[in-house]
């Protein structure tokens, strides 16, 4: 078994392969130089506990050993060639393989415009995270191009640390994409409150960056001057290697609900597919979210092992920014109404529902893990297609474990 | 051996629950379970230090409220990604309608 990419998605895959009592050689390949790592403490932890971001290994080499997961670090799949089922490495070897996964993960969407230099960076490994934390301190402009959740959370880690932020997003509110507009309200206070300066509706005209600082024109015509832009709008997946092998794409690789490509020897997972969603019908859906990663890693190994199980599980995403948690199960862009419930302490959760009733989504925010509960136990009403009662939903004198009962 | 602590009334954990017990400086986490007996743990996920008294208790698993890493909270083995070191458990017993734990030494 080969797997190309030792991210979150690849390794759970690994180490899966050995639990469900595969016994024969896993090869994890993966360009990084470190051990496998959790991406998501980079934009929170790792940027502010300490004088340099540490990595969160997923597993250490004792572990790795232990599993008999033979990790080739730095070392980067260039191609696969299908007919003879061998992936070529970047040093010129070869590598047979029975069954391929390819988790090549996405990687930060670039800013398509000239003018950026050293001072423009992205976030996506943990040798990005080592750059942006020498620049976050007292006295340093940050510029934050794009209002997303790892903008934000890069803007709470730099605020914590005392550095001025400024958020450029162009859409009309932050967070358009996949988050309900009474939290991203709640999100946007609250760094406004912690004195960061967001910028709504207004684009990027032009970068000027001379290697000390960054000029941002924006199209409004204000200038916003920073000694480090940090480029947050979206990511893309990595499908390079699986275009030129001739794989099937669709919004990255495309996979069928196995996670089987158009190859049936080859599996995508992670980041870097396309998949069918079944709780909403089947619509074709990419994520980028870490815990389907995981979840991804640990269905494509029992597939590769001819389990034949297709995914059924519920997206779940979670941020974190101050003392603040975000977490939302399933898409609420499915919803057509939605029911408010309050949990206190400013805490609360919307029930994003079909119009028939069908409850297809949950979004809470507050401190700490205050919606956690609610939002898992949402999630399972979600995967049962329940129909919950409405002012069951919105009255916290009802606990939600009694609507999974019913 | 160390003596039994009084953490809480039986009364205060509804079944198949969890509530958060702060001693001597350190935080543990009380289960009633379905089957209506107690268990204690340490309070804190192996991953990151998150109180798991947050978290949603299903048959025998806590499931910690930040990553979903679960547990057996009645054995303290770590039951899937991403936790993977197990957690310290501790003996329990109910003395009229009041709930006890022994920490080790
Ligand atoms: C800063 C940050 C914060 C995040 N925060 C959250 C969060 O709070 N909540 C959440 O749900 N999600 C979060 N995410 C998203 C989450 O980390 C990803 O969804 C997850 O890492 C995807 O896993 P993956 O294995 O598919 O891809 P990745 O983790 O990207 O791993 C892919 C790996 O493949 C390697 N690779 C690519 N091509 C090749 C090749 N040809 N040969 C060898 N190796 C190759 C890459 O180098 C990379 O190491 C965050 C992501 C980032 C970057
Ligand atoms: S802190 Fe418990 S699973 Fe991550």
């Amino acid at each position: 078994m080969v797997i190309i990419g030792a991210g979150e998605c690849g390794t759970r895959a690994a180490f899966a392969l050995r639990e469900e009592g595969y016994d024969g050689s896993i090869t994890l390949v993966g360009s990084e130089p470190h051990l496998p790592y959790e991406r998501p403490p980079l934009s929170k932890e790792a940027m502010t506990s300490g004088e340099a971001p540490s990595i969160k290994a997923i597993a250490d080499a004792a572990r790795l050993a232990e599993h008999r997961i033979d990790l080739k670090g730095s070392t980067t799949v260039i191609s696969i060639d299908r007919a003879n089922r061998s992936v070529r490495l970047g040093d010129g070897s070869d590598l047979a393989y029975d069954k391929l996964l390819v988790a090549t993960g996405s990687i930060p969407r670039k800013l398509p415009m000239s003018g950026l230099g050293a001072r423009c960076v992205y976030l996506r490994t943990f040798d990005d995270a080592l750059l942006i934390r020498q620049y976050l301190r007292e006295d340093v402009r940050i510029a934050i191009v794009g209002g997303g959740f790892i903008g934000f959370e890069l803007a709470a880690s730099a605020r914590k640390l005392g550095a001025e932020v400024t958020v450029v997003e162009a859409q009309p509110r932050i967070l358009m994409r996949g988050v309900p507009e009474e939290i991203a309200a709640i999100v946007h206070e609250t760094h406004v409150t912690e004195g960061v300066e967001i910028v709504c509706g207004d684009g990027i005209a032009a970068i000027e960056d001379d290697g000390n600082l960054v000029r941002i024109a924006l199209s409004s015509g204000r200038t916003v001057v920073a000694d480090l832009a940090i480029i947050g709008i979206g990511a893309v997946p990595v499908t390079a290697l699986a275009e030129t092998a001739g794989l099937a794409l669709n919004n990255g690789i495309s996979v069928d609900a196995r996670l089987r490509t158009s190859d049936p020897h080859i599996f995508a997972a992670g980041d870097c597919c396309s998949f069918p969603l079944a709780v909403y019908g089947h619509r074709r859906v990419r994520l980028e979210a870490w815990r389907s990663a995981q979840e991804h890693g640990a269905l494509a190994a029992r597939n590769m092992l001819g389990a034949e199980e297709a995914h059924a599980s519920v997206p779940w995403f979670w941020s974190d920014q101050y003392g603040l948690t975000l977490q939302i199960a399933g898409l609420p862009d499915e919803g057509e109404r939605t029911v408010r419930r309050d949990l206190g302490d400013g805490a609360f959760i919307l029930f994003h529902l079909k119009g028939d009733g069908r409850l297809v989504a949950a979004s809470g925010i507050g401190p700490d893990n205050t919606v956690a509960r609610d939002i898992r136990l949402a999630e399972m009403l979600i995967a049962r297609s329940a129909r919950p009662d409405l002012t069951a939903l919105a009255s916290t004198a009802v606990k939600l474990k009694s609507l999974l009962a019913a | 051996m160390s003596d039994w602590i009084e953490a809480c009334a039986a009364d205060d954990i509804d079944e198949e629950d969890v509530i958060r017990f702060d001693h001597a400086g350190r935080s543990f986490a009380i289960y009633r379970s379905p089957e209506d007996e107690f268990f204690a743990t340490d309070g804190l996920c192996t991953h990151e230090q998150i109180h798991l008294s947050q978290g949603l208790v299903m048959g025998d698993i806590i499931e910690c409220p930040k990553h979903n890493g679960r547990f057996n909270y009645k054995t303290g083995a770590a039951r899937g990604a991403p936790v993977c070191v197990n957690l310290q458990t501790y003996p329990v017993k109910v003395d009229a309608g009041k709930v006890f734990i022994q920490l080790g030494n």
